[in-house]
């Protein structure tokens, strides 16, 4: 708790302070590549025959994906704090990434927990990790993905947490870490805002993003809750619902807390926490982040999932028709917009959250297909 | 009076220390937990600590994590529990103290969950990842049924942190012996004399420290600085690495704690 109120007050004195707004601003621009473009995808809208598909382009930000902005934003904060050492979680491994270089940048000690399956399917962004010159320690225990690596994690925090900051790459965990991740992701959001009343005058219909702890769907929502905008997030549907191998809390899971926080969670009876299945390794987390089930209960963001098979067609048809590969995860995003555009008219518009590029999943791919490279 | 406050009265009445050992309960089946807790009791223990086995034990070490992966595989769960305590109070009255994580909680249901403990004869819970700040509803249903709710304190808690703890804490404060998680290394140093200084102007609630402490020797020199010393780890690991030791090391943790 200490350590927590500590971080709440400091975030607040930065979020205050315009000699840290100003740095981070400059950050933004000049090393991430802010802003990144809302480009309009001509052939994918016209192969769905519906509305107008445009993709905020977060695969483009330094490091592929939206983490940076976050996993940047700790980072400046951690210094600030005069902690000397970060450590964070990663499932994809892009987080790790982004934290990594976000320690690289600020010359911080970095530590990555991260799963023993995760590091098999991600092996491109480990070695990624140690050449930013981070150590990843490898989690064997429980299911060994993203859920156990935040466990590890947060153990580490409480034990080194006088020289140490924890880099929480989603907005989950206790506060203030929702809001902090939040808020740093909300670039995302106030950027494609002002990017399509640019490109066409007027709000968006829609907004369509994937949700594993939800940090790509709040920073690309959050600047849209009070305008008149549909919302949809994505989660991962796996096997499918009824096979019980999926990632879909909402769809499958119940009121829990965990990890600090109190949110939907995939439980058994007895409180004890399920096993979860997904393609893709950032969505592949038993919980989510506690603002997600709140914007459900107001009825203000619905909530779908796309299974792995939807997921790796989206993949392959946005490679396909607009050259643009995109993270597994974004790619249920990708799938939930093309049942979703069909059925729009031709002058609406939907926006959807490219969180992240796909290099890092092509090995995998290749390998679910069989096809040896 | 709550039987953990006895506990502490008596101890400190007679100038003692309370040995509080741990087990999981059903590690690695609920007929040997009942063995242990007999032998714990036969070897001088004052209270039990009754671990509940939880998927992500946040603040457990990997000894723990271990012993409670076994007990879920042998299909042991919060409810099993409260029907393994109601047997085992036929043979024994040693205070029993469930240490839970808060899921298995919220799902039972916290009015249920007193409600059933005390039926049980469970005498109080340790929830290591529910501070006092979220307690209201579990602190309001233990009191009314004179059910313990013993809080945890750790050395970077500040003087406020000390106070609330101390105030919400009902049979004793549980004080973490360091930053981290159990099963650590134990550094015995000024800063913890310090602050547990700090926590005796505060309250005259009884303090008994755990997390690390792994043999009877440091049992015996952390001792001197509180009312009760908590092991656990290090019986756990005794259990399942050479449990022909077991009793003679409990007798040992012991004679050591005084």
């Amino acid at each position: 708790m200490p350590a927590l109120l500590e971080l709440e007050k400091s975030y607040l004195e930065a979020s205050r302070d315009r000699e840290f707004q100003k740095q981070l601003a400059h950050l933004q621009k000049t090393y991430i590549g802010r802003p990144t473009p809302l480009y309009f995808a001509e052939r994918i809208t016209r192969h769905l025959g519906g509305a107008r598909v445009y993709l905020k382009r977060e695969d483009l930000a330094h490091t592929g994906a939206h983490k940076i902005n976050n996993a940047l934003g700790q980072a400046l904060l951690a210094e600030r704090m005069g902690k000397k050492r970060l450590i964070a979680e990663t499932g994809a491994g892009q987080h790790g990434v982004a934290a990594s270089t976000g320690a690289a940048l600020m010359g911080l000690e970095c530590e990555i927990y991260m799963g023993s399956e995760d590091m098999q399917r991600q092996a491109l962004n480990v070695f990624r990790m140690k050449l930013l010159g981070a150590k990843v320690v490898e989690v064997s225990v429980g299911s060994r993905t993203l859920k156990d690596a935040i466990n590890e994690a947060l153990r580490d925090w409480t034990t080194n947490v006088r020289n140490t900051h924890y880099v929480m790459g989603t907005v989950f965990g206790p506060h203030p870490f929702p809001m902090i991740v939040r808020d740093f992701q909300s670039v995302i959001g106030k950027e494609a805002r002002k990017q399509i009343l640019d490109a066409e005058g007027r709000l968006p219909d829609c907004l369509v993003a994937c949700v594993g702890g939800g940090s790509n769907a709040m920073g690309l929502f959050n600047a849209f809750l009070e305008d008149d905008v549909k919302m949809v997030g994505v989660e991962a549907g796996g096997e499918g619902i009824e096979s019980g191998r999926h990632a879909a809390r909402f769809a499958g899971g119940s009121a829990g807390v965990f990890q600090g926080t109190k949110s939907y969670l995939l439980q058994d009876e007895d409180g004890n926490v399920l096993g979860t299945h997904s393609v893709s390794a950032g969505l592949d987390y038993a919980s989510i982040g506690p603002e997600h089930p709140y914007l459900r209960d107001i009825n203000r963001v619905q909530y779908t999932y796309a299974t792995d098979e939807e997921a790796l067609s989206a993949f392959g048809l946005l490679s396909r028709l607009e050259g643009i590969t995109p993270a597994l995860e974004s790619a249920h995003a990708i799938a939930e917009a093309a049942k979703l555009a069909p059925k729009m008219s031709k002058d609406e518009i939907v926006i959807v959250n490219l969180s992240g590029r796909g290099d890092k999943d092509v090995q995998h791919v290749a390998k679910i297909k069989g096809i040896q490279l | 009076m709550n039987r953990i406050e006895k506990v502490f009265k008596k101890v400190k009445a007679g100038n003692k220390k309370a040995f509080i050992p741990y087990v999981m309960a059903g590690d690695p089946s609920l007929e040997r937990t009942a063995e242990i807790v007999l032998m714990f009791e036969k070897c001088g223990a004052d209270i039990v600590e009754l671990g509940v086995p939880f998927t992500d034990p946040l603040a457990d070490g990997p000894t723990i994590q271990r012993a409670a992966e076994r007990a879920l595989k042998a299909g042991v769960t919060l409810r099993k529990i409260m029907g393994f305590v109601k047997e085992l109070r036929h043979r024994s009255q040693i205070p029993l103290l469930l240490m839970t994580y808060y899921n298995p909680i919220f799902k039972y249901g916290e009015e249920s969950f007193v409600k059933d403990a005390v039926d049980a004869g469970v005498d109080g819970v340790i929830v290591p990842d529910l501070p006092p700040d979220e307690a209201e509803g579990l602190m309001t249903r233990a009191g009314k049924a004179n059910f313990a709710t013993v809080f945890l304190l750790a050395p970077t808690s500040t003087e406020d942190r000390m106070k609330k703890v101390a105030k919400a804490s009902k049979g004793f404060i549980y004080y973490v012996s360091m930053t981290g998680i159990t099963g650590s290394r134990l550094l015995l140093d000024n800063s913890l004399r310090e602050s547990l200084s700090a926590l005796r102007r505060i309250t005259d609630k009884p303090v008994s420290i755990g997390f690390g402490v792994s043999n009877p020797e440091e049992a015996g020199s952390v001792s001197g600085l509180a009312d009760g010393v908590i092991v656990g780890s290090a019986i756990v690991k005794k259990i399942n690495e050479s449990a022909e030791d077991l009793e003679e090391f409990v007798s040992e943790l012991r004679r050591a704690i005084k």
